[in-house]
C-alpha cells in the first residue's frame, strides 16, 4: 500500500515569488502532490490532480493540459516524502508526467510488501526504517521557511499505509511536537477484499485518536458513489454542451471516461481536490482568511474528538460564470446533503459540534450569512456551541470553477462508521481469526489488540454522550 | 499633534487601509462647501495629524502595521500605494508567516513576548517622527487570534512604554453568528485586558455595519470591503479636524485626549458607541437635503432608544421624568429599553452647523446623576463638509449602548466554558482555566457598573 508523509511548508507558492535562481528543492508546490492506495489493491497515480490544482495564478486562464505548465514544474518540487514497502507505485510515479515533481531522495521503499499486516508496517518496518525517515523528514522540514503543518495521506485497511503510517504519525510527534499534525485516511469498507482490514484500521485508530490533530476520514464508497454521479451527469446529457469537460473535477485526460475505466484516478482526484481547497485560503487572498491552524482550533473542542466529515461543492462545473444567487445558494444546500460527503454519513440527522464552511470565488460575507441563516434552523447544534460556524473566504476560485464550498463538520455522524468498524473487528477478533499473522511479530501483544479496541470504544462512548443531549439543547 | 495609528490582524490592516483612504479622500474632495482659508487650516490640520510629509511626493501614513501573516499586510500597502494618494512607509510593518491560528492564547503568549522589540521599536520609531505626539489608535478585531490576542499584549506595551500618552483601541465586535467558533472566547479575553491598558474602547459592531449596508447604502451582495468602507467613513467623521471650543480660532489639536477628557470620566467606563447620520448611497447625495433639527432630532432619538441606525428607531422611548430619586434599573420610572448616558459627544460638520440647537442633548434626564450635564455634553464643529455629505452629524457615546451585546458575548462564552469545550486549544499555550475565570469576573463588573447606571 502506498503511502505518503507530505511535508507542509509555508514557502513561495506563487511562482512569482519564486526565489531568481530557483533551485530544485527550495520551492512549494502548491498543493503537494497526492499518491493513493486504496483500501484495495489498485492505486492511482493521481496525474489528474495536477492539471485541476497546480494552476499557477498567471497562468489559470490558459486552462487546458500540462504542456503550459511543464515549464513552472520542472522548477519546482514536491515538499514530499514517498513511502511504500513495495515499489510499483512509486516507480510508476517516477515515470509518469509527474516525475519531475518528486526527488529521488524522497523516496523510502522495500520490496516485499507488508502483507496487509498492521504489525508489519509498524513494528517490523517501523523500526527498520525509523532512522532513515527521521533523516529525510528533517531535511525537507530544513528548506522550509516555516514549517507549519504535515499530510499525513494514506489508507487504514492495509499493511504500510496503515502500520507504517501510524508510525510515521508517532514519529513526528516526537520529532516535531509543535507542528499540526493533518491525517487524510481511507478507511474501509464492509465489502474490503482484505479479510484482516479491520484489525489494520482499529490497531490504526488508537494512533489517530492518540497522536493526530485532525483526521478526515474517507470512503471509497462515498467516492465511487460522488464519480457515478458526475458520470451520469455528463451522459444524459443533463450539463449539455456547456460543460467544460476538463474542469471535471474528475477528468484526467480531458475526456469523460467510463466508470469502469481507473475508477481510482477519479476517485482520487476527488481528494486532491479536497486538499487543494483546504489549503486555498494559506495560498491565496481573500476578505477572511482561514489557515490550517484555525482549522484545528475551531473545530477540535475536546483533543480525541477530532475527526472531521467533509464534504466538496460542487463537483462540476457551470459554464455560465455569472451565477444567479439561487445557484450559489443550491451549493451551500448542497454541501450539507448526504451525497456530497466523502464517508457514508448524514451529518443533518446527527449533532454538529461545530462546522467550517471555506468558500471560494465571488462570494462575498452576505451570501455567506445568508445561507447560514438559511440553513441553521434545518441542522442541529450541540448546546455549548449553536452558533458553532467557521467561516473562510478566498477570493480566487478553482480551476474552471466560478466558485466552490469545501465544509468540514465534527459531527457524530461519524460513530455509525467506528460502530460498524468495532463490529467488524469483533467479528474477526472473538474467534482468534489470523491473530498469529501479528502476535508473531517482534513487539505484538495481544494488549496491542485489546488496548486498540478499548480506545475505539472510548471514542464512540463519547459520541453517544454528546448525542445523548441532542433532545436537550 | 498626531496620532500614531496601530493596524492589528487581518481585520486591523483590512479598516486601517480603508481610514486613510477615506481620509484622503476627504482631503481631496471637491464640495467642502467652506472658505478656501477654511479649507486649508483643515488640511493642514488632518496631515498633521495622520500624515507625515517626509521627502516623498505623497503623505506617508503615521502608521505600524502588525500581522503573523504575511498576505494581507503585502495586499494593503500594495493597494495604499497604487492610489497614487498616500501611501504607510515600507519599513513601517512587522509579519510573519504562520498566523495566529485563531487563538488568543498564541497571540497574546506567544507571539506577543516573542515579538514585542521589534514591534515597539516600530511604534517607537513613528512616535518619533511626530512634532508632539497626541496618542495612539490601534484597530483589531477580538474574534481572531493576532489582532485580539498580539493586540491586547501590544496595548499592554504601549501602555508601559509610553505611561501618559493616550491611548484609544478600536475594536470590531464579529458578526453574532458566523466567523469563528472560538470568537466569544477571544473576545472574553481580549476586553478584560484591553480595560487594563486602555484609556477607551471604540466599538463598531458587524451586525449593525452590515444592516446599515443593507437598508441604507442598498448594497446587494455586501462585502467586508463594503463594511469597512462604513466604518472608515464613521471613524473619519470622528477625528478629522473640529473645532472643539465655541469661537475657537484654531483646529483642536489633541483630538484624542479631548475625546478622553470628555467621554470617560471615570476608568470603570470605557465602552463607547458611535453613530453617524446621515448614511446613504453616493449616488444619491446629490439628490438629498438635510436639516440639522431633523438630524439631530433623528441622533438624539437613536442615543435614548438605543437605535443602531437610522431606519427602524423606536420613537416610543422617551427619557424618564426628572425628579426621582431611585437611580436603579428596576425603578418603574425608567423603562428599561432607555439608554442612560454617562457622557456625549456630538460632532457636526457642513453647512450653518453655527446654527444649530443642541439644547436637547443638555437634557439631564439622559444622563446619570454624577455629572452637571455641562459637563457631560459636548459638541465639536466644522463648517467644513466631511466626505460629500453636506451636513453630517456623528455621537460618540460613553452609555448603556454596548451593555447588550456585552451581556450576550459573555453570556455564550460562558455557556462554552461550562463544557470546557476548546479550553485545551488555550492552555496549550499557557492561558489556564483561572485567566478565563478573572477575564468573566472583570466583564461582569462591567457589565453590572452599566446596568445600574
Amino acid at each position: 500500500m502506498a503511502q505518503s508523509v507530505v511535508v507542509q511548508g509555508k514557502g513561495p507558492w506563487r511562482p512569482e515569488l519564486l526565489p531568481a535562481a530557483p533551485s530544485p528543492c527550495l520551492t512549494c508546490v502548491s498543493p503537494s502532490p497526492l499518491q493513493w492506495a486504496s483500501a484495495g489493491t489498485r492505486w492511482a497515480a493521481g496525474s489528474g490532480t495536477w492539471r485541476c490544482g497546480s494552476t499557477p495564478p498567471s497562468t489559470r486562464s490558459g486552462g487546458d493540459g500540462p504542456d503550459i505548465y511543464k515549464g513552472k514544474i520542472c522548477s519546482l518540487k514536491a515538499r514530499a516524502l514517498l513511502i511504500d514497502m513495495e515499489e510499483g507505485v512509486v516507480n510508476e510515479i517516477l515515470q509518469g508526467p509527474l516525475r519531475d515533481v518528486f526527488d529521488s531522495k524522497q523516496l523510502i521503499t522495500d520490496v516485499s510488501g507488508s502483507g496487509n499486516n498492521w504489525a508489519v508496517g509498524h513494528k517490523l518496518y517501523g523500526y527498520q526504517y525509523r532512522e532513515n525517515i527521521v533523516e529525510k523528514l528533517r531535511k525537507a522540514a530544513e528548506h522550509c521557511d516555516c514549517l507549519q503543518c504535515f499530510f499525513i495521506i494514506h489508507s487504514m485497511g492495509g499493511g504500510t499505509g496503515s502500520g507504517l503510517g501510524t508510525f510515521v504519525l508517532n514519529l513526528l510527534e516526537d520529532e516535531f511536537p509543535e507542528v499540526y499534525r493533518f491525517v487524510t485516511s481511507v478507511y474501509p469498507s464492509g465489502e474490503d477484499d482484505v479479510i484482516t482490514s479491520p484489525y489494520n484500521t482499529v490497531l490504526a485508530m488508537k494512533e489517530l485518536n492518540e497522536h493526530a490533530d485532525c483526521v478526515l476520514p474517507i470512503e471509497n464508497e462515498s467516492l465511487f458513489d460522488i464519480v457515478n454521479k458526475i458520470h451520469q451527469m455528463i451522459n444524459s446529457g443533463k450539463l449539455g454542451s456547456t460543460v467544460k469537460q476538463n474542469s471535471l473535477v474528475t477528468s484526467s485526460a480531458g475526456s469523460a471516461k467510463t466508470v469502469q475505466e481507473k475508477p481510482f484516478d477519479a476517485m482520487n482526484n476527488i481528494v486532491a481536490n479536497l486538499l487543494l481547497n483546504l489549503t486555498s485560503s494559506a495560498r491565496f487572498e481573500g476578505s477572511l482568511n482561514m489557515d490550517l491552524n484555525e482549522i484545528s482550533m475551531n473545530l477540535v473542542p475536546f483533543p480525541r474528538l477530532h475527526y472531521l466529515v467533509s464534504s466538496l461543492t460542487p463537483l462540476c462545473t457551470l459554464a455560465d460564470v455569472n451565477v444567479p444567487s439561487r445557484r450559489l445558494d443550491q451549493m451551500f444546500s448542497d454541501a450539507f446533503s448526504r451525497e456530497h460527503q466523502l464517508i457514508q454519513a448524514d451529518p443533518k440527522h446527527s449533532l454538529y459540534l461545530a462546522c467550517a464552511l471555506l468558500v471560494r470565488g465571488n462570494v462575498q460575507v452576505s451570501d455567506l450569512r445568508r445561507n447560514i441563516e438559511r440553513l441553521k434552523p434545518s441542522l442541529h447544534f450541540v448546546s455549548w456551541n449553536q452558533e458553532g460556524w467557521k467561516t473562510g473566504l478566498c477570493s480566487v476560485p478553482p480551476v474552471g470553477h466560478s466558485h466552490s464550498l469545501l465544509s468540514l463538520a465534527n459531527n457524530t455522524c461519524v460513530k455509525p462508521t467506528f460502530i460498524e468498524l468495532k463490529d467488524r473487528f469483533m467479528k474477526l477478533y472473538k474467534k482468534k481469526a489470523h491473530l498469529h499473522h501479528y502476535l508473531h511479530i517482534d513487539g505484538m501483544e495481544q494488549s496491542c489488540f485489546s488496548e486498540a479496541i478499548l480506545s475505539l470504544s472510548d471514542l464512540i462512548e463519547e459520541y453517544n454522550e454528546l448525542d445523548a443531549t441532542k433532545g436537550l439543547s | 499633534m498626531s496620532i500614531v495609528t496601530v493596524q492589528l490582524g487581518q481585520c486591523g490592516n483590512q479598516i486601517g487601509h480603508e481610514v486613510f483612504n477615506a481620509i484622503c479622500s476627504d482631503v481631496h474632495g471637491t464640495h467642502v462647501l467652506c472658505s478656501k482659508k477654511e479649507n486649508e487650516s483643515y488640511n493642514d490640520a488632518c496631515k498633521e495629524r495622520f500624515f507625515c510629509e517626509e521627502e516623498s511626493e505623497v503623505p506617508v501614513a503615521r502608521a505600524v502595521l502588525v500581522d503573523m501573516e504575511p498576505k494581507v499586510i503585502s495586499q494593503t500597502l500594495s493597494m495604499a500605494t497604487r492610489s497614487g494618494y498616500w501611501k504607510y512607509d515600507d519599513r513601517s510593518h512587522f509579519c510573519q508567516k504562520q498566523g495566529s491560528g485563531n487563538n488568543w492564547a498564541n497571540g497574546y503568549s506567544v507571539h506577543g513576548p516573542k515579538h514585542k522589540e521589534v514591534i515597539m521599536n516600530l511604534v517607537q520609531k513613528e512616535a518619533e517622527k511626530c512634532d508632539r505626539l497626541g496618542g495612539f489608535f490601534t484597530i483589531m478585531s477580538m474574534a481572531g487570534g493576532t489582532g485580539s490576542g498580539l493586540g491586547a499584549y501590544v496595548t499592554q506595551c504601549l501602555r508601559d512604554a509610553f505611561p501618559t500618552s493616550f491611548i484609544l483601541n478600536h475594536v470590531i465586535w464579529p458578526y453574532g453568528t458566523g466567523e469563528i467558533i472560538v470568537q466569544n472566547y477571544n473576545s472574553v479575553l481580549t476586553l478584560s485586558h484591553l480595560y487594563q491598558s486602555s484609556d477607551a474602547l471604540l466599538v463598531h459592531e458587524n451586525d449593525v455595519i452590515h444592516k446599515i449596508c443593507a437598508q441604507l447604502m442598498n448594497i446587494k451582495q455586501i462585502s467586508f470591503r463594503d463594511v469597512n468602507q462604513v466604518i472608515a467613513h464613521q471613524l473619519g467623521s470622528v477625528f478629522q479636524p473640529t473645532y472643539t471650543a465655541e469661537g475657537g480660532l484654531h483646529y483642536s489639536r489633541n483630538p484624542l485626549g479631548d475625546l478622553m477628557e470628555t467621554l470617560v470620566p471615570h476608568p470603570e467606563f470605557k465602552m463607547l458607541g458611535l453613530r453617524n447620520i446621515p448614511q446613504m448611497p453616493e449616488n444619491s447625495l446629490a439628490y438629498s437635503t438635510f436639516s440639522w433639527p431633523g438630524l439631530i432630532k433623528h441622533l438624539r432619538q437613536m442615543l435614548i432608544a438605543n437605535a443602531k441606525m437610522e431606519e427602524g428607531i423606536d420613537w416610543q422611548v422617551r427619557p424618564p421624568r426628572l425628579g426621582s430619586s431611585i437611580p436603579s434599573s428596576y425603578s418603574t420610572n425608567k423603562p428599561l429599553q432607555f439608554n442612560t448616558s454617562i457622557a456625549n459627544l456630538v460632532i457636526l460638520r457642513g453647512k450653518d452647523m453655527h446654527s444649530v440647537d443642541l439644547g436637547s442633548f443638555r437634557d439631564p434626564s439622559l444622563y446619570t446623576s454624577w455629572l452637571n450635564p455641562q459637563d457631560a455634553f459636548n459638541a465639536w464643529k466644522t463648517p467644513r463638509a466631511f466626505n460629500k455629505y453636506e451636513k453630517s452629524a456623528s455621537l460618540v457615546s460613553n452609555s448603556q449602548f454596548l451593555l447588550k451585546p456585552l451581556d450576550n458575548v459573555v453570556g455564550k462564552a460562558w455557556n462554552m466554558f461550562a463544557s470546557k469545550a476548546y479550553i485545551h486549544q488555550y492552555t496549550k499555550f499557557g492561558i489556564e482555566e483561572e485567566d478565563f475565570l478573572d477575564s468573566f469576573t472583570a466583564l461582569e463588573q462591567v457589565i453590572s457598573s452599566y446596568t445600574i447606571l
